[in-house]
């Protein structure tokens, strides 16, 4: 096996472990996370993709680099957005599961934020 | 030097998209600089000049019928990035400067910031987030590389979630966090696809791409990724769990933004990929799918319209039908066959018309509650003889929803309509007229109490201004019942170009 497919695999694993925590996981962390294992997948699949360009006569196609560090920036920007939410809702209600649709505290009660 | 072939060359008046996205970009940045009420100051200033941009570059791609085309750094793909307008481009440009000029001055009274106070923060961050809602639709719709489309998307999505939480109360928290949880699924699923796109061509240039382009499974795989991706983030059925909470939620300038626009974008880049990148794959299934997750939208998204309590939970369920009828352009507009023109012009007349009238509805919305302090529908009665301006902007919004002359709505779903009975679809005729009576009842379900008898008492009189912004929405809805075909002609440049290739 080349190191190309090996690459190729451990990014379709990725993306697929990410997928399946994203979906399962009720936490918003959790999802975090794993939105970062899916787009690490991703990036691999670019990895190999500048690798290809080799065959065109490049030693090394730059522009699938410039694309994972455009998507690494995206990734963490996203990540820290989602951060900042969570953050925020539980500061507000002392609870970050979006299974509920109500929050746990009631307006004006200011007892339940810790 | 290499002779760049003619699909590629840059055109005169090219440097205007540059112009388009720089306006709004420069507005984020001043407005970051001077803060305070210098931010409001900065975009309700800047809208009249995106305005103006908007309409220039439509009026240069309809005196030359042909698109409008800029390399950046004069480098022309694939080693460089190119912009470029074409009809739908320009007219989703000029809807968005409307609709958001429209919403920036409705939203001064909600987002001024107070006396006696330097900054304020809701209003900082509503001013600075509107301009950069108008900078990444900008992208999108000039967007002529798929990766650069990725991070516009991106940038659309960061704008738009903190839209819905400004009030900072915990149900809007939940509905941002719910609402980017959806959009990042759709962001890193489109990546995918980009990689696995760039890797089978060696470019993401949608010209480039759809020359190339041949029915490889690396294709379909890519295309099914983007796809879903996308679909997440237009809250197509069944991946539309998000929508109502944030539409409803968000202050209603920021709605009328998020349901007019934001989710046109993702859905625009939709019709790029399939019209402008795939149309040499042979599609027909995967046509006939979106097709019917659209069909399932709006029956579903309807019938729950019907069961809202609440006015704005109501309007932000029609966005959900509303957005399934747009799904139809993709069986209706694809192939080589004489009706998709009308296909075509109807998915685009329907983008527009609900742009306009879903603007107008929530605009309206937010004036009645905040006028009545609430937005129980079955507490209207005579609210209707209180507002009359506000309730006839709901009515004319509605009138489009529902497809009755004279409006957009009807335009675009009398196209539609006449694409499906002429290519012997009758599946989807019978969804839209479904759908029409299913709209009829829930703008009922708003004016008949209104209408009633009722002594009703206001907090506060809505502001004259405001209501005239939203009825004129209503009336740009309204107005392009009346689009003569040039019109339609004009949505075609461009796009000769890409379905030849099929």
């Amino acid at each position: 096996m080349s190191a190309s497919t090996l690459a190729g695999l451990v990014g379709a694993a990725l993306v697929g472990l990410g997928l399946y925590g994203f979906i399962v996981s009720p936490q918003p962390l959790r999802k975090i996370l794993a939105f970062n294992l899916i787009g690490n997948g991703a990036f691999l699949v670019f990895g190999i993709v500048a690798r290809k360009g080799a065959a065109a006569g490049f030693p090394f196609d730059p522009v699938p680099q410039a694309m994972v560090i455009t998507g690494i920036v995206v990734a963490f920007a996203a990540s820290a957005l989602a951060a900042a939410l969570i953050l925020r809702l539980q500061e507000e209600t002392g609870n970050v599961l979006l299974d509920s649709d109500a929050p746990a505290k009631p307006p004006g009660d200011e007892a339940g934020a810790s | 030097m290499i002779e760049t072939p003619p699909a590629l060359a840059a055109t005169a008046g090219g440097s205007l998209l540059v112009l388009a996205i720089l306006a709004p970009v420069a507005g984020i940045l001043l407005s970051f600089a001077l803060g305070g009420r210098f931010a409001e100051r900065v975009a309700l200033g800047l809208t009249p000049i995106g305005l103006a941009i908007a309409f220039a570059i439509a009026a240069l791609v309809w005196r030359s019928g042909a698109p409008l085309v800029y390399n950046v750094a004069g480098l022309p793909p694939p080693l460089g990035i190119a912009l470029r307008a074409d009809g739908i481009s320009c007219v989703m440009l000029a809807a968005a400067a409307l609709v958001i000029a429209a919403a920036a001055f409705y939203a001064r009274a909600n987002f001024a910031t107070p006396k006696g106070v330097m900054e304020a923060r809701a209003p900082l961050a509503f001013w600075i987030l509107v301009q950069a809602v108008w900078a990444a639709l900008t992208i999108l719709f000039v967007g002529g590389d798929l990766f650069n489309l990725y991070v516009a998307l991106e940038l659309l999505t960061f704008a738009a979630v903190p839209l819905v939480c400004l009030s900072g109360k915990p149900e809007t928290l939940v509905a941002a966090l719910r609402y980017l949880m959806f959009a990042l699924f759709g962001s890193v699923f489109y990546l995918l696809g980009a990689a696995l796109l760039y890797g089978a061509y060696g470019t993401l240039d949608i010209v480039l791409l759809a020359e190339r382009m041949r029915a490889l499974p690396a294709v379909w795989l890519a295309a099914g990724l983007m796809t879903a991706g996308l679909l997440a983030k237009t809250a197509l059925f069944p991946l539309h769990l998000w929508l109502p909470p944030a539409h409803a939620n968000a202050p209603a300038a920021a709605s009328a933004v998020l349901s007019g626009l934001v989710v046109k974008g993702s859905f625009f880049l939709t019709v790029r990929l399939w019209f402008y990148v795939l149309p040499a794959l042979p599609g027909g299934a995967a046509e006939a799918v979106l097709g019917t997750l659209g069909s399932a939208a709006v029956l579903f998204g309807s019938v729950l319209a019907l069961r809202q309590e609440r006015l704005k939970l109501l309007i932000a369920y029609s966005t959900l039908a509303q957005i399934g009828y747009l799904f139809l352009i993709f069986p209706l507009a694809s192939g080589a066959h004489p009706w998709v023109a009308d296909g075509w012009s109807g998915g685009i007349m329907q983008t527009l018309s609900h742009a306009f009238a879903k603007a107008a509805m929530f605009m309206s919305a937010g004036l009645l509650a905040e006028s009545l302090g609430h937005d129980r529908i079955a507490e209207f009665a005579g609210a209707g003889r209180a507002m009359p301006a506000t309730f006839f902007a709901l009515g004319l919004g509605g009138l489009s929803l529902m497809g009755l002359p004279p409006s957009g709505g009807f335009a675009a779903k009398w196209l539609l309509l006449r694409a499906s009975v002429a290519a012997g679809q009758w599946s989807w005729a019978i969804v839209m007229l479904a759908g029409g009576l299913l709209a009829a009842g829930y703008v009922y379900r708003i004016l008949a109490p209104a209408l009633s008898a009722g002594a009703i008492v206001l907090e506060a009189p809505p502001q004259r201004s405001r209501e005239a912004i939203a009825l004129a929405l209503a009336i740009v809805a309204a107005a392009l019942g009346f689009a003569p075909q040039s019109f339609f002609d004009f949505l075609e440049v461009g796009r000769a170009a890409a379905t030849a290739l099929r």
